[in-house]
């Protein structure tokens, strides 16, 4: 055999190697590619300040633990001061206003810091514009939480099912050393449900839509409201919108 | 020969681990055969792949189920034979093999391998542990 013809060999059984048959194949989801966004009406969300139905669902059907430590605590949505989430806004703003409780979650960029520093692609964008999490491959280097400009992660420095209620079967729960974060309830959109927060608010002061469809529900509140981004000037374009009071 | 009893001594003891197994194989041929699974309880007979498939590549299959979901948003898995599943651990596979400790544990302690998946994922509450 001459060195030419081992070697059109060997490149031949090399495409062998990479072709053999994907014995695996998965029907695509028919669903025309959307992009979803959130709209938080503040002054509906404000009426009754002790209200955290929102964030006790949420936490009830993805067995978010429950953590008294705050320095270890996990959380996906929670409620934080005015001024916390704006502080330019918030700047001479009277202490009632500062003071008044607004929901924050992960704002879902549409140009993720997180996702560009994490160096497994543990976090990455969906077509559908959702920032996931891929806590099989996220191997705890908290990079995405260094570079999430809005604290929206969280990590597991212990085991969190101990701190769990009551696990809820339909979802998993995480493991200690990953990082975790809202993931705009992506199950059960595929089931065509919408997001478990925005279900459980009794206020209506969620909405949740298609921001590539003018009339969406969360597109109709932005045509006709004056909506903040959270340090919009950042350019991470949030897809998470806050209506003022 | 120099040091005939320590040369003696090791030559035993490396024949003894030698012939170790061979023995125990005599006393108690059980002991080494592969494990008994328990098969679903709900006397399902087809898995989602020909059962010859599922022993050599269920983690290969698995591993493509969770790319697919996770990453591809897919749900649905078409068979080779033309059913469709919902490519889930805890609710197909684990909605028929609901003995993990039967079923699962028992062939991995045999192999022995951990696989990590309970340390998140769920399995219906009798049998098993989150190792």
């Amino acid at each position: 055999m001459t060195r030419r013809k081992f070697l059109q060999l060997l490149a031949l059984s090399g495409v062998g190697l990479i072709v053999p048959g994907a014995s695996v194949r998965s029907v695509a989801a028919e669903v025309p590619v959307k992009k979803w966004a959130m709209v938080i009406d503040m002054s509906k969300c404000a009426k009754d300040g002790d209200c955290i139905d929102c964030v006790e669902a949420c936490h009830r059907v993805h067995n978010v633990p429950k953590i008294p430590d705050p320095k270890r605590e996990v959380k996906w949505i929670w409620n934080t001061p005015f001024e916390r989430l704006f502080p330019e806004q918030g700047r001479y703003m009277g202490r009632e206003l500062r003071e008044q409780k607004v929901l924050t979650l992960c704002n879902h960029c549409e140009n993720p810091p997180c996702v560009a520093v994490c160096p497994t692609k543990a976090t990455f964008q969906r077509e559908d514009g959702i920032v996931m999490m891929d806590y099989h491959r996220c191997i705890g280097c908290r990079y995405c939480m260094a570079a999430c400009p809005y604290g929206a992660r969280s990590f597991n420095w212990q085991d969190p099912r101990p701190f769990v209620r009551t696990i809820d079967k339909g979802y998993p729960t995480r493991t200690r050393g990953v990082v975790e974060k809202c993931n705009f309830c992506d199950e059960r959109l595929a089931k065509g449900l919408i997001p478990a927060c925005v279900e459980a608010c009794k206020e209506k002061a969620l909405a949740f839509g298609d921001l590539d469809d003018a009339d969406s529900s969360v597109r109709k509140l932005l045509r006709s409201r004056n909506a903040l981004q959270r340090k919009a000037e950042l350019g991470t374009k949030p897809k998470v919108f806050y209506l003022p009071a | 020969m120099y040091d005939k009893p320590l040369i003696l001594t090791i030559i035993i003891v490396v024949l003894a681990i030698v012939v170790a197994p061979f023995i125990y194989w005599r006393v108690s041929p059980g002991a080494l055969l592969p494990p008994k699974l328990e098969l679903p309880p709900g006397g399902e007979k087809r898995c989602v792949e020909p059962v010859d498939f599922m022993r050599k590549h269920h983690v290969d299959l698995l591993e493509r189920w969770r790319e697919s979901v996770v990453r591809e948003g897919h749900l649905k898995y078409v068979a080779s034979d033309g059913k469709e599943y919902t490519m889930s651990l805890t609710t197909t596979c684990m909605g028929c093999h609901s003995n993990k400790a039967n079923f699962c544990d028992r062939c991995h302690d045999y192999v022995p391998v951990k696989p990590r998946c309970w340390t998140c994922h769920t399995f219906p509450e009798k049998g098993g542990s989150t190792k």
